[in-house]
C-alpha cells in the first residue's frame, strides 16, 4: 500500500503541479491560495517558480510559457482573478500550446476577504473549463485532469478552490512525476496575436471547442454517478459534495461533478431520470441549477439552501431538513476578539499620527494597515482593493476640491507589495492629474498579511536567492515627486514631522514610512520590554488610544503585558507624564 | 464507528493548531481516515481562531457545525465560551483556566466577560486546568499546549495510541524531556 500523507489542498495542488509535469509557475500571494507557491520551491531544478508582482502579470507569465511549450500555473485569490482578467478572457481566445491552469482560491464565508464573489461565473464568462476538486487526493489528481483537459481543448482551465478545501487536511498518496512530449516553439500570429480580425477567427474556434467539451463532459472521469437509491438524487461538486454526503441519507444517489464548466447536460438528464426528487447542492450562487434549470431539468436549490456564506453539514440538515441541531445557551457571552496591529508594529505609529489629524482622510488598501481602520484609531477612511489606496484617494480628493472643502487633507495609502502591484500607477495618476493627495507607502519590507512572502522591494525571490531590490523613493522621484519624506514611524516626533512638512510642501510630496515588520526572520530586531512606575502613572488612559494588545488599564493604572510587549516605546511616547520607560532586554 | 469531531480553539499565538497537527499524527499513524480545518487570514494576529478535528473510517466533511462536536479543547476560558454552541449537548470540554484580554478589552471597550467557567460548566461536563501554572512550573510557559494535549489524550480514550512516541517525534530533542513531563503532567491534571 502506498504511504498516505495528511496535506492541506493548497499542499496538495503544489504536489500535483509537480506531478503534472509543470514547468513554469506564476503567482501574487492572497489567502487562501498562497501556500500553494510557498510550497512549490520544494521541487526546484524541475519547475521555476516565481512571486509576480501581481495577479495580471502572474496570469501573462504563465500564458507566455504554455504558448511557448510548458506546461504553467498560476494561483490567486478569487478578487486576483479580477486583476487578471484582461489577459484571461483573450488568452482563453489564443488558446494555449501546452496546460495552462489557474487555480482561483474563492473565500466563502469571508474569512479574510473583502467580499465573497463566485469565481465559477468567471469560467462562463471566459468560456474556459472550470474544474473543481473536493478534497486534497482530489487536488492533485483533478489538477492533472485539468492539464489533460486544457491542451485536449486548447484553453485555460480555471481550477477553482475555496478555503475549506485550500486550508483543510485529507489524506493523499503520490505518483510519479509525468514528462511533458519535446516541444519546438513556432511563431503563429493568426493564433497569438489578438488583433480584431484575428479575434474575430478565433470566436468560432472557441464555441466549437468548448461545445466538444460539453460532449466530452458526459463522460469526462472527473463526473462521476453513485447511484444508490431511486428517491432522492444529488448533483453537487466541491466542498459541497463532502457536506451532502454527511447530510443525505444512505440510499441517496449521487452526481458528482468535478468538470463543473461545462456542464455534463445529457449524464445530467440521465442522473434526473433515475431519481423522483433532485437536489443541486452548492455553495454560494446557483452557478449549477440556473443551467440545470434552463436546460428544463427540475430541480431544489437555492430556495432551500442559501446562497450566502460557506456552508457546513449542520447548516445544510437546518436548511433542507429543518433539524436544528441541539446546543446549550449559555448566560455569559464572550466579547468580540478582533485581530489588531501587532505589539511593536511600525504602522502603529503612523495611525497614530493620523488619527490625530481632525481633517485627515486615510484612503487605505489590503493589508495588515487595514487594521487601521478599528478602534480605537479608527484612522481610514475607505478600503476597496489592491492600490486603490492612492486612486480612491486621489477621487476623493478631487471631489474636495470641487465642493470647496478645501481644509480637508487625503492622505492615501498603500504598502510595499501593494505599491509593486497597482499603487504604482495611482502615484503616476496623482502626478499626472494633480491630485491633492500625499501618497504614503508603509514600507514594511515585507508582503505582510499573508505572512511574509517576498516581493520586488525585498530583495529577494521565492526561492529565498538575492533579488534586485527596487528602491520605491526612486521610483516616486521619477515620477515626479520632489519632496519624498523618509521617515520611521515608531518615532512619533519624526512622523509627526514628515506629514506637517508634507503638508507644508509647495512641490508634489510623498511619505515613505520605513522600518520592517518585526516578525520577519532575516531582520535582526531590537526587542526590549516598556515597564511602568505605577507611582508615576496618573490613569489617564492615553496610552490606551495607541491601540497595542499588550497595553491595558489595570486598577486605573497603565498595565504592559510582558510576554506581548516588544518595547516599542510608542506607548512611552505619548505618556503625558513619563510613567513608561523602556528596559533592554526580555 | 462514527465519524468523532473535536474543536480546539484559543487565541492565536497560543499553539491551538500546532498542537492539533501532533493530534491528527496520532490518529493518522492508527489508521483512522483523518481531516483537518483550521481558520487562517486575518485572525492569526491575536484574533480567535479555532482548529476542527474529525477521524472515523471515512470521514466526509472536515468541517463541524453547531452541535456536533464531542470534545472542545480552550486554551483560553472566555474562548470556551465563545465556541460552547459547537458543542454537543453530552460533549466533553477541556478548559484552560486561563485569561487573556482582547484588544477591545485591552483598549477599555468592553469588560472581560464574568462567570466563563461556572456558565461552562453548569451546561457540559468540563474538566478545567490551570496549565499556565503547571507549565511555569514545569519551567518553561511556552509547553502550555503540551499539558493541554495531554488533557485532551485522556479525556478521549485514545489509549491504543502511543502518544509519547508521537511527541517524541514531533518536538525538537532538546525539548523532549520538557514535553513528555508537560504531557503527563496535563494527563494527571483531568481524572
Amino acid at each position: 500500500m502506498k504511504p498516505k500523507y495528511l496535506l492541506t489542498g493548497n499542499e496538495a495542488i503544489a504536489r500535483g503541479a509537480y506531478e503534472a509535469g509543470v514547468k513554469v509557475c506564476s503567482s501574487y500571494p492572497g489567502t487562501p491560495s498562497t501556500e500553494i507557491f510557498e510550497n512549490l520551491p520544494q521541487y526546484q531544478g524541475e519547475l521555476y517558480c516565481e512571486w509576480a508582482p501581481n495577479e495580471k502579470v502572474a496570469v501573462e507569465v504563465a500564458y507566455g510559457a504554455a504558448i511557448a511549450g510548458a506546461r504553467s500555473l498560476c494561483a490567486m485569490k478569487h478578487v486576483g482573478v479580477n486583476v487578471a482578467a484582461d489577459p484571461l478572457f483573450t488568452a482563453a481566445y489564443n488558446g494555449v500550446n501546452r496546460g495552462f491552469v489557474i487555480v482561483t482560491a474563492d473565500d466563502p464565508s469571508m474569512h479574510s476577504s473583502q467580499n465573497e464573489q463566485d469565481n465559477r461565473y468567471y469560467a462562463k464568462a471566459a468560456k474556459v473549463a472550470l474544474v473543481e476538486p473536493s478534497d486534497s487526493q482530489e487536488c492533485i489528481d483533478f489538477l492533472k485532469e485539468a492539464y489533460k483537459i486544457s491542451e485536449r481543448f486548447d484553453m485555460p482551465v480555471l481550477f477553482r478552490t475555496t478555503t475549506r478545501i485550500s486550508h483543510s487536511k485529507s489524506l493523499v498518496s503520490f505518483s510519479k512525476r509525468q514528462q511533458a512530449e519535446a516541444f519546438v516553439y513556432k511563431r503563429n500570429v493568426r493564433k497569438n496575436v489578438c488583433t480584431p480580425a484575428n479575434a474575430y477567427l478565433n470566436h468560432p474556434k472557441v464555441e466549437t471547442n468548448l461545445n466538444m467539451l460539453q460532449e466530452y463532459s458526459n463522460v469526462c472521469p472527473l463526473n462521476q454517478m453513485e447511484l444508490r437509491g431511486r428517491e432522492n438524487g444529488v448533483i453537487t461538486a466541491s466542498i459541497a459534495y463532502q457536506y451532502a454526503k454527511e447530510v443525505f441519507p444512505e440510499d441517496t444517489s449521487f452526481l458528482k461533478l468535478g468538470l463543473t464548466y461545462p456542464m455534463p447536460m445529457d449524464l445530467i438528464r440521465d442522473f434526473a431520470s433515475k431519481v423522483k426528487k433532485l437536489y443541486v447542492i452548492e455553495e454560494l450562487e446557483p452557478f449549477m441549477e440556473e443551467q440545470i434549470k434552463a436546460a428544463g431539468i427540475d430541480c431544489i436549490g437555492k430556495e432551500l439552501v442559501s446562497n450566502m456564506y460557506e456552508l457546513n453539514p449542520q447548516r445544510l440538515r437546518e436548511m433542507l431538513f429543518g433539524v436544528k441541531p441541539e446546543t446549550k445557551p449559555l448566560d455569559v457571552e464572550a466579547v468580540s476578539r478582533p485581530p489588531a496591529l501587532c505589539p511593536g508594529c511600525p504602522h502603529r505609529g503612523f495611525f497614530y499620527t493620523m488619527a490625530k489629524g481632525k481633517n485627515f482622510i486615510v484612503t487605505g488598501d489590503i493589508g495588515c494597515y487595514t487594521l487601521g481602520a478599528a478602534a480605537p484609531l479608527n484612522a481610514m477612511d475607505t478600503t476597496i482593493c489592491m492600490g486603490g489606496g492612492f486612486t480612491v484617494g486621489m477621487g476623493m480628493a478631487k471631489a474636495f476640491e470641487a465642493t470647496g472643502q478645501t481644509e480637508k487633507k487625503v492622505f492615501g495609502v498603500v504598502g510595499d507589495s501593494t505599491f509593486f502591484h497597482s499603487g504604482l500607477t495611482g502615484a503616476v495618476e496623482i502626478i499626472y492629474n494633480r491630485g491633492q493627495v500625499i501618497p504614503v507607502v508603509l514600507d514594511n519590507h515585507i508582503t505582510g498579511m499573508t505572512g511574509h512572502q517576498d516581493n520586488p522591494g525585498t530583495g529577494y525571490t521565492l526561492q529565498g536567492e538575492i533579488a534586485a531590490s527596487i528602491k520605491i523613493e526612486e521610483i516616486l522621484k521619477s515620477c515626479g515627486y520632489k519632496d519624498i519624506f523618509i521617515v520611521d514611524p515608531q518615532d512619533l516626533a519624526a512622523m509627526q514631522k514628515a506629514v506637517d512638512d508634507a503638508l507644508a510642501s509647495e512641490v508634489p510630496g510623498a511619505i515613505i514610512t520605513r522600518r520592517p515588520c518585526l516578525l520577519t526572520k532575516r531582520t535582526k530586531h531590537d526587542i526590549g520590554l516598556c515597564v511602568v512606575d505605577a507611582a508615576k502613572c496618573i490613569g489617564c488612559k492615553k496610552c490606551l488610544s495607541v491601540a497595542c494588545p499588550a497595553v491595558t488599564i489595570k486598577n486605573k493604572k497603565c498595565a504592559i503585558d510582558p510576554t506581548q510587549c516588544v518595547g516599542c516605546t510608542v506607548c512611552a511616547q505619548v505618556c503625558p507624564v513619563g510613567a513608561i520607560s523602556r528596559k533592554e532586554g526580555k | 464507528m462514527n465519524t468523532k469531531s473535536a474543536i480546539l480553539v484559543g487565541v492565536g499565538g497560543q499553539g491551538a493548531i500546532l498542537t492539533a497537527k501532533v493530534f491528527v499524527n496520532g490518529l493518522m499513524k492508527k489508521g483512522y481516515d483523518v481531516k483537518m480545518s483550521e481558520v487562517h487570514g486575518m485572525s492569526q494576529r491575536g484574533g480567535s481562531v479555532s482548529t476542527q478535528v474529525r477521524w472515523g473510517e471515512k470521514v466526509y466533511s472536515p468541517l463541524i457545525g453547531g452541535g456536533e462536536s464531542d470534545l472542545m479543547v480552550a486554551f483560553e476560558k472566555m474562548e470556551a465560551v465563545r465556541y460552547a454552541n459547537y458543542l454537543k449537548p453530552e460533549g466533553i470540554a477541556v478548559i484552560n483556566d486561563y485569561e487573556l484580554a482582547s484588544s477591545t478589552i485591552a483598549a477599555g471597550l468592553c469588560q472581560y466577560p464574568e462567570g466563563c467557567l461556572e456558565a461552562m460548566k453548569k451546561n457540559f461536563k468540563c474538566h478545567v486546568l490551570n496549565a499556565a501554572d503547571i507549565a511555569i512550573g514545569l519551567g518553561n510557559a511556552k509547553c502550555m499546549n503540551i499539558v493541554l494535549f495531554g488533557a485532551m489524550t485522556k479525556t478521549l480514550a485514545l489509549e491504543d495510541i502511543n502518544w509519547e512516541e508521537i511527541i517524541h517525534e514531533t518536538v525538537p530533542p532538546k525539548f523532549l524531556e520538557l514535553n513528555l513531563a508537560a504531557f503527563h503532567a496535563g494527563r494527571n491534571a483531568v481524572r
